[in-house]
């Protein structure tokens, strides 16, 4: 008897907790209330100037952000889609775009976008093709980031070598990282460390070569292998520290502290690259080097609505909000990140007058966008453990390449099954 | 599995007396069920039940948001196939053997520290038993900062020696072996604890008598200690093994994602982590948890069968 009663307890107990979490995003005192899932907190403050306009506008509505560690966000949400508890509008990215929408757990908004006409054709064309499957529209991009060439102004002086520009090539950016090498101080002239949006992605476009077309992985491609070369050569010859050495202090912290006169950084970190006042003093940024082709990455988050959400109406008609200029503006000026509707940019440039922001968005005309299919982690989670000797200068790309690229093609064929 | 070694080492230890002998009178068994079912209710629903489900489940793929469809065996043969769960057994072996040198020096500190007329002792036991109660998370950064190629402490006493930097974490030939040493590192004040309590129980007359009979410290050690001592050794070791098979904070902590040594360090845990979690390959995923049970299993099996040559209860 009295075990039974406890084990009953037991049971009950998880459904309680479901329950009060459910309801806790529910409605107070008329008003309906919002959940907004996010995972970058450097975002948190410049957002909650745009919710504080979205609901000045709808009296009616108010959102309330959930913040979920990028470390974990993706894990919690989709353990939240099983139980129902997922926030109504939340972050999407392209890595996994296709795998919730082609699950049927995201509102389609094509209905949404016709009917209320929402400015979507305002916003990056690569972009918003990113959030679409199967020729319906699941998210509105936000913000974009491209990647750009950051380089130490102080180090190019003292090897007297120009500043990086719009007409360099991948020759100019080999020849300048050998004179700015100095062993003996620890200094290199590139941080090539092995990732795939900022380093891999744009040197195997920028070599011509391509990462997925056609559900086919481009890896194992010649052009896309000579990408690939252009980093490991730059290990090889010892311009830049090898990927082992990267694990323990990052590219970028190579570059913030002024051990690496070179990097290739996504847009989204200017921020932070203002944040350090040595290159807040002395840092540029420029287009990417041309190598056989121009090229940048294009990525940025999108706003979807979870199918399961009980407020679509109010949900829809935040995302519509942030689809607008309006949103855009405020979110440029708080100098965080790219806003995606096109010309809102300015406030995002003159948040940090001392480098020329425009770069990042002169690169939208040959900016490819970030590759996806329907189970992208799993073939992207092959790379590093793949690739990761040969950034290691052990050597071997070309096999490492073409392993990598027989093993992709093996994931997306799964993918279809 | 660990209920018998761990009351015969209680017993050693002299922590508890025998319990009275279960009496057939059913009030009295009646009492001792009552006292019994909150850990059999725990057991039942947070280790046997999952335990069925994650065998049902290695059958089955998952849906990424939830339903399952049956597969049969084709996730075994997957696990089977796959190059990387047999490295990451490999590893995993190498963690266990690793492991397992923390008893040896938990025994010799612990014999140290039960000299008699030592003072301090409780303040060597709390060293020693910091780390294990420190999260594996600070214990995983800290050493980070320690292992660092660029200005670690380690590097720097090394360069003392003459010795080149190394990057120890990210080096597929070190890596392994640096993450072992975190683990064992951490572990030792755990049995070190079980080790004095097994020593305290090992009466003085003995020794006393040894003594009389001109046996040094270190015959009395290897002697009387050591012999006395196999059943809490047989206890550690199950232990011991079981905990580093299922090594994966650590690894979780210390090899960031682009680590080149990743392949080269990560045990089947932090496999079926990625697996379950990153890949949405749930079924996958239970499958290789499955066959882990069965090694640790195995592993412990073989472990009993062989106590019988070494373990002596006095």
């Amino acid at each position: 008897m009295r075990r039974r009663t406890l084990l009953y307890g037991a049971m009950a107990a998880p459904l309680l907790a479901a329950c009060s979490g459910q309801s806790e995003g529910k409605e107070s005192g008329g008003r309906t209330t919002l959940s907004y899932g996010v995972w970058d907190v450097a975002q948190v403050p410049g957002l909650q100037k745009v919710i504080d306009a979205f609901e000045k506008e709808n009296p009616g509505i108010s959102v309330r952000m959930e913040l979920t560690p990028w470390s974990s966000y993706w894990t919690t949400l989709k353990t939240a889609m099983r139980g129902g508890t997922a926030p109504d509008v939340f972050w999407m990215n392209a890595v996994n775009l296709q795998l919730y929408a082609s699950n049927g757990v995201l509102e389609p908004l094509s209905g949404h976008i016709k009917s209320d006409a929402t400015p979507v054709d305002r916003h990056p064309d690569a972009l918003v093709k990113i959030y679409a499957y199967q020729g319906t529209q699941y998210g509105i991009p936000k913000d974009f980031d491209t990647i750009g060439l950051w380089y130490n102004k102080a180090l190019f002086d003292k090897a007297g070598i120009k500043y990086p520009d719009a007409t360099w090539t991948w020759d100019d950016v080999r020849d300048a990282a050998a004179e700015l090498t100095d062993p003996r101080r620890r200094v290199h002239g590139m941080a090539a460390e092995m990732d795939r949006q900022a380093q891999l992605y744009p040197a195997i476009h920028g070599a011509g070569g391509y990462v997925l077309e056609d559900g086919k992985s481009g890896f194992g491609d010649e052009r896309s292998i000579e990408g690939l070369r252009y980093w490991t050569d730059m290990i090889d010859r010892g311009w830049s520290p090898p990927q082992s050495a990267m694990v323990e202090s990052k590219a970028r912290n190579r570059f913030w502290s002024e051990k690496a006169a070179m990097v290739y950084e996504i847009s989204a970190f200017s921020g932070q690259y203002h944040a350090v006042p040595a290159i807040k003093d002395h840092g540029g940024v420029t287009v990417l080097p041309k190598g056989r082709e121009r090229a940048t990455i294009i990525h940025g988050l999108a706003n979807v609505i979870s199918a399961k959400s009980r407020k679509k109406e109010a949900a829809w008609k935040f995302v519509h909000f942030m689809a607008g200029r309006k949103a855009a503006e405020i979110q440029a000026s708080a100098g965080i990140t790219i806003s995606s509707y096109e010309g809102t940019q300015d406030a995002w440039f003159k948040s940090m007058p001392q480098f020329d922001l425009k770069c990042f968005v002169e690169m939208l005309e040959y900016a490819v966008p970030y590759p996806s299919s329907k189970n992208t982690a799993v073939w992207e989670n092959l790379q590093y453990p793949l690739l990761g000797a040969a950034f290691s200068g052990k050597g071997g790309i070309e096999s490492a390449a073409r392993t990598l690229g027989e093993q992709m093609d093996r994931a997306l064929k799964g993918e279809r099954a | 599995m660990s209920v018998f070694p761990s009351t015969a080492a209680a017993k050693k230890a002299g922590r508890s007396k025998p319990a009275a002998s279960c009496s057939p009178k059913s009030r009295n068994q009646k009492a001792a069920y009552l006292f019994v079912a909150p850990l059999g209710i725990g057991f039942a629903v947070f280790y046997f039940w999952p335990l069925l489900q994650t065998f049902f489940y290695s059958f089955t793929e998952f849906g990424a948001f939830g339903g399952n469809t049956w597969v049969g065996t084709d996730n075994y043969v997957r696990v089977l196939k796959d190059v990387t769960v047999w490295q990451a057994l490999g590893n995993t072996l190498i963690y266990c053997v690793i492991g397992l040198l923390a008893l040896p020096l938990a025994i010799g500190v612990a014999a140290l520290l039960n000299r008699r007329g030592l003072r301090g002792v409780a303040v060597y036991r709390a060293l020693y038993f910091i780390p294990f109660v420190t999260l594996p998370v600070a214990v995983g950064l800290v050493w980070n900062w320690l292992y660092n190629g660029d200005y670690g402490l380690i590097n720097e006493v090394f360069e003392w020696f003459g010795a080149d930097r190394r990057y120890w974490i990210s080096d597929p030939s070190t890596a392994v072996y640096a993450i072992g040493t975190v683990m064992v590192w951490s572990t030792t004040g755990y049995y070190l604890i079980i080790f004095m309590a097994g020593i305290k129980g090992i009466p003085q007359d003995y020794y006393e008598a040894a003594e009389l009979d001109g046996a040094g410290p270190l015959r009395r050690f290897f002697t009387i200690t050591l012999p006395l001592l196999s059943p809490t050794i047989f206890f550690a070791s199950i232990i011991c093994m079981i905990n580093s098979l299922q090594t994966f904070d650590l690894i979780y902590i210390m090899m960031a994602e682009k680590n080149p040594a990743i392949g080269d360090t990560q045990s089947v845990v932090s496999l079926f982590y990625k697996w379950a979690f990153i890949e949405n390959a749930q079924g996958a995923a239970a499958a290789l948890a499955f066959l882990l049970m069965l090694i640790i299993a195995a592993l412990t099996l073989v472990q009993f069968r062989l106590q019988k040559r070494w373990v002596h209860y006095a």
